[in-house]
């Protein structure tokens, strides 16, 4: 059953028809070519494919490109700024944080997404202080707010002190 | 994935009307556990129905205390918000401890309540399971057990209910407005859940087409300082083993008030109300907490492979009663 739907992707807009069963992840890779995104478990369990929906972090394997219509989608490759990457981009480059670089898009939006959270005061359930104004972002604090994100490499070692480097300045 | 139809529902009455009428159709919120489950084919609703856009994002104030939370409010927000950090902390850590900030903020208020066990069996099409379709049978019973319920369960389905959330609103006594077919009415989240005894192929209570509107929880000064605890298998990202939320005031000495609920051990987010009653008038000591919690679970029925849980969920409400007590001290 197919439906007309408009996305604006990395600042781009778009005009498709999907089937409805289509996932707004499926709708990037697979009908408008933007493979920035990726796919891991296609259940919610791994983050590879979040992306930034409406400005929040979002796993794109879960929602339906249908019941997004007119949503403003960025992905990792729209974070970069023309040939200058975003500083959370030159980070994980800078940390060698990654392997195979399969989560790695996903990390970097959720890195993003996460900074901005973490600034709006949104607690985690390892905040001390529940209620503080301001988070302070440690080791256990992004760890924490970036375990949606996984990484079979492992290379959580250099992903958090990435993640903490853009996180201080 | 099967083919279905999509609507965005235009207003509340036609909503309902078109879910209440056609058995084949659905709500979608989130579609965070909706859409998962329709991948594997454990769900093939033939129509959404979103009401994402059409039930209310906003958090009240009640006039006596309180709040109301409208159904499309999301995890994340509904953690964040300052009241609730401050006036009900055991329900942010609850939302907090569950899922991952990306699924927070797509999951809503009134999908998490509605969310469907995380039973392997349940979700494994291939699979006997009276909640997916009724009369075939556990597989659980005699399969892997480590998740399973402890407390309420029948010989038809051993399935827990997944929400961390749920937990704290039953301990908060929170109550679900509804509007359904056959008009609005209220049911508190302590009887929104069925027993599997009754047939676990239905979860709650509510009618067909039945939508979730707001929630409320009720002034509460004893939950400003209370917790949520969760044990799982991994440190993040991982369903309860056994969870926690408790709060407890203490005067001169002996228990005045007391909240104690638990996650991940029946069907539905378990009040301990035998423990409440045990605990209350008592010295606030170890040896009470424990008599309290060993009296909650004396109706515990577990089988071999998560028979675990029954200390795990002992010690985590002692621990959990001593921390609060201490730290008013
Ligand atoms: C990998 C993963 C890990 C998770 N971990 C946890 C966890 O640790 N703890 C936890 O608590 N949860 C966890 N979750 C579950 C998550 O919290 C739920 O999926 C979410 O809360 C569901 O909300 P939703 O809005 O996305 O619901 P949907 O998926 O849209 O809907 C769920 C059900 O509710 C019905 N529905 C939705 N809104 C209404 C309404 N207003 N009125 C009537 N019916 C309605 C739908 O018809 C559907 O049957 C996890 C999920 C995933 C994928
Ligand atoms: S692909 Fe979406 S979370 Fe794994
Ligand atoms: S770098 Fe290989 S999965 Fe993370």
């Amino acid at each position: 059953m197919d439906q007309e739907i408009t996305l604006r992707v990395d600042g781009k807009e778009h005009t498709l028809t999907v089937d409805t069963r289509t996932t707004l992840l499926d709708a990037l890779r697979e009908r408008l070519g933007i493979t920035s995104a990726k796919k891991g478990c296609d259940h919610g369990q791994c983050g590879a494919c979040t992306v930034l929906l409406d400005g929040r972090r979002a796993n794109s394997c879960l929602v339906l490109a249908v019941a997004n219509a007119g949503a403003e989608v960025v992905t990792a490759a729209g974070l970069a700024d023309g040939d200058e990457l975003h500083p959370m981009q030159r980070s994980f480059i800078s940390h060698d944080a990654f392997q195979c670089g399969y989560c790695t898009p996903g990390q970097i939006v959720s890195a993003v997404a996460m900074l901005r959270e973490a600034e709006a005061g949104w607690p985690s359930v390892v905040s001390e202080d529940l209620d503080a104004d301001e988070v302070v972002l440690d080791h256990g604090e992004i760890a924490e707010r970036m375990s949606g994100n996984l990484c079979r490499c492992a290379a959580y070692a250099n992903i958090v002190p990435a993640i903490a480097e853009v996180a201080r300045s | 994935m099967k083919p279905f139809t999509y609507q965005r529902a235009g207003d509340m009455s036609s909503a309902v009307a078109t879910v209440a009428e056609r058995p084949e159709a659905s709500f979608l919120a989130g579609g965070t556990n909706l859409v998962d489950l329709m991948k594997m084919e454990v769900l093939t609703p033939e129509l959404l129905v979103d009401v994402r856009h059409l039930v209310s994002h906003q958090i009240q104030d009640l006039p006596g205390g309180g709040l109301r939370i409208g159904a499309g409010v999301s995890n994340s927000e509904l953690a964040a918000d300052r009241r609730v950090r401050r006036g009900y902390p055991m329900l942010s850590q609850a939302i907090l401890a569950g899922a991952s900030y990306q699924l927070r903020n797509l999951a809503t208020v009134g999908g998490n309540f509605l969310q469907r066990t995380r039973c392997m069996y349940f979700r494994d099409v291939t699979m006997p399971c009276n909640k997916r379709e009724p009369g075939t049978g556990c597989s659980a019973r005699d399969g892997q057990q480590r998740d399973l319920a402890i407390l309420g369960a029948s010989k038809l389905c051993v399935a827990t209910h997944p929400s961390d959330m749920a937990v704290a609103m039953a301990a908060l006594d929170a109550v679900v407005h509804t509007v359904g077919p056959a008009g609005e009415r209220t049911v508190p989240v302590n009887r929104l859940y069925r027993s599997p005894s009754d047939g676990p192929e239905r979860d709650t209570v509510l009618d067909r087409g039945e939508l979730i509107t707001a929630v409320e929880i009720p002034a509460a000064p004893i939950a400003a300082r209370s917790r949520y605890r969760k044990v799982r298998d991994r440190a993040s990202y991982a369903f309860a083993l056994v969870s926690v939320a408790a709060a407890i005031e203490v005067g001169d000495g002996a228990v005045s008030g007391v909240r104690i609920a638990l996650g991940g051990v029946a069907h539905r987010p378990w009040r301990a109300t035998t423990a409440e009653r045990e605990l209350f008038g008592m010295p606030a000591t170890e040896e009470s907490f424990r008599a309290a919690a060993e009296a909650e679970l004396a109706a515990a029925w577990p089988l071999p492979g998560n028979a675990f849980k029954v200390p795990l969920a002992r010690n985590t409400v002692v621990g959990m009663l001593r921390a609060l007590t201490e730290e008013a001290r």
